[in-house]
């Protein structure tokens, strides 16, 4: 079964599409398919997720009016919806980024192309992931020097 | 394929005779450098078929022209080819139900090295037929008499056994097409056929080869082999059937 079969004759001219063919190593872990099972349920929470922070931020209260400096300060100083939004994230990017490396593979047809498609896909993600990740839980709500006007009802600057 | 193209539309009855031209992608190895579209003008009648045309051409024009067939009825599955851009078995696509207006355009199948004009080498396919161990595998003693199975039982896997091994389905997918490592729908439909087979107990190896970087994971469920099936075999819902046997490890 390892052996590659090649058709005789003048095989420098039959080179269209692809001649000698040779098959990848075989895998023998599972990671496929929890790609596959993850790509099916974070899309479920997410439909809940994003169309719950749609529905919170722009059609509760003033709508997109009241989002300012202070409507995202006064949401991230409770934690749930700072897990909210970390999940979101994380999940975001996980899906996208495994739904992108699902294209690359699909449509890069060099080894080498889709090597760097990929390392350029990862890279961007933990970028933006970590700056997310960060930003929520590094986040303050009250700096100091702020103007107060801008500020939540909860600062003491205020 | 008796009449010959002198032949008056009144011999023949009632079945009308009308001229198409047929669009071939002709390559040689030995003499060009690349495939070329070649035109042919042939007198076929309603009743025939791609087949009786390109034998037509083959007969009475350009003896070079090359393919392949077998039985010419649609069950060895020998002349799959790429007509009118969709995968079809010349054998069993009537010239009435294309537009004669038009050139009719006949390719090679996509995906799989070309060597003559429509033969292509077909041993990508069926090297990753051969790795799903598609024959019966089992344990303990030969039974002295047949292998019994309910009716039910055979059921379940009726719809993969009718595969060809035409390579429609293959050709005809747009992962297969990239690099040609994907398995392909052709081997997961002959790997089902075990897989839900009562009497096989080689399913979690099957299982374990399609569960590979290659295997049904890379099915993006476009329905091109659905399509082009000329058993009509309902292939991805084959292959979702075997990702939900992976997925809950139970046949």
């Amino acid at each position: 079964m390892t052996a590659v079969q090649s058709t005789p004759g003048p095989s420098d001219a039959i080179d269209a599409p692809r001649s000698p063919y040779r098959r990848s190593k075989p895998t023998r872990t599972n990671f496929e398919l929890y790609a596959w099972l993850f790509m099916r349920m974070s899309g479920v929470l997410l439909v809940v997720l994003v169309l719950g922070h749609l529905f919170i931020n722009l059609m509760l209260g003033d709508g997109i009016h009241q989002v300012d400096f202070a409507f995202v300060a006064g949401k991230w100083a409770s934690p749930f919806w700072k897990v909210w939004d970390l999940a979101m994230l994380w999940l975001a990017m996980l899906h996208g980024t495994n739904g992108v490396r699902t294209i690359i593979n699909d449509y890069a047809e060099r080894n080498g192309t889709r090597f760097w498609l990929k390392m350029g896909l990862y890279a961007a993600f933990t970028l933006t992931v970590v700056l997310g990740t960060l930003v929520i839980f590094t986040f303050d709500p009250c700096p100091i020097g702020a103007d107060p006007a801008l500020l939540p009802e909860f600062c003491p600057a205020r | 394929m008796a009449t010959t193209e002198a032949a008056p539309a009144a011999k023949v009855g009632a079945i009308p005779s009308f001229e198409v031209t047929v669009r071939i992608r002709r390559y040689d190895p030995e003499r060009d450098s690349a495939p070329h579209w070649e035109d042919y003008k042939v007198q076929v009648h309603g009743t025939d078929r791609i087949l009786d045309a390109l034998h037509k051409v083959k007969w009475e024009q350009d003896g070079s022209l090359t393919f392949r067939r077998s039985c010419a009825h649609g069950v060895c599955g020998s002349d799959a080819m790429r007509i009118n851009g969709v995968n079809r078995l010349a054998c069993k696509s009537l010239l009435k139900d294309l537009d004669p207006s038009k050139p009719i355009t006949v390719e090679p199948i996509k995906g799989l090295p070309v060597e003559k004009d429509l033969v292509v080498d077909m041993e990508p396919f069926f090297q990753s037929y051969r790795e799903v161990m598609p024959f019966l595998i089992t344990s303990g003693h030969e039974p002295t008499k047949e292998r019994l199975q309910s009716a039910h039982d055979r059921e379940r896997f009726d719809d993969t056994t009718k595969c060809i091994l035409c390579a429609a389905c293959t050709s005809s997918c747009p992962v297969f097409w990239t690099d040609g490592q994907y398995f392909g729908p052709a081997a997961i439909v002959n790997a089902h056929r075990f897989i839900f087979d009562s009497r096989d107990e080689g399913a979690d190896l099957r299982l374990e080869v399609l569960n590979d970087r290659e295997g049904v994971w890379r099915c993006r469920t476009t329905f091109n082999c659905s399509e082009a099936c000329p058993r009509g075999i309902q292939i991805t819902k084959a292959i979702a059937e075997v990702k939900q046997a992976l997925l809950t490890r139970k046949v």
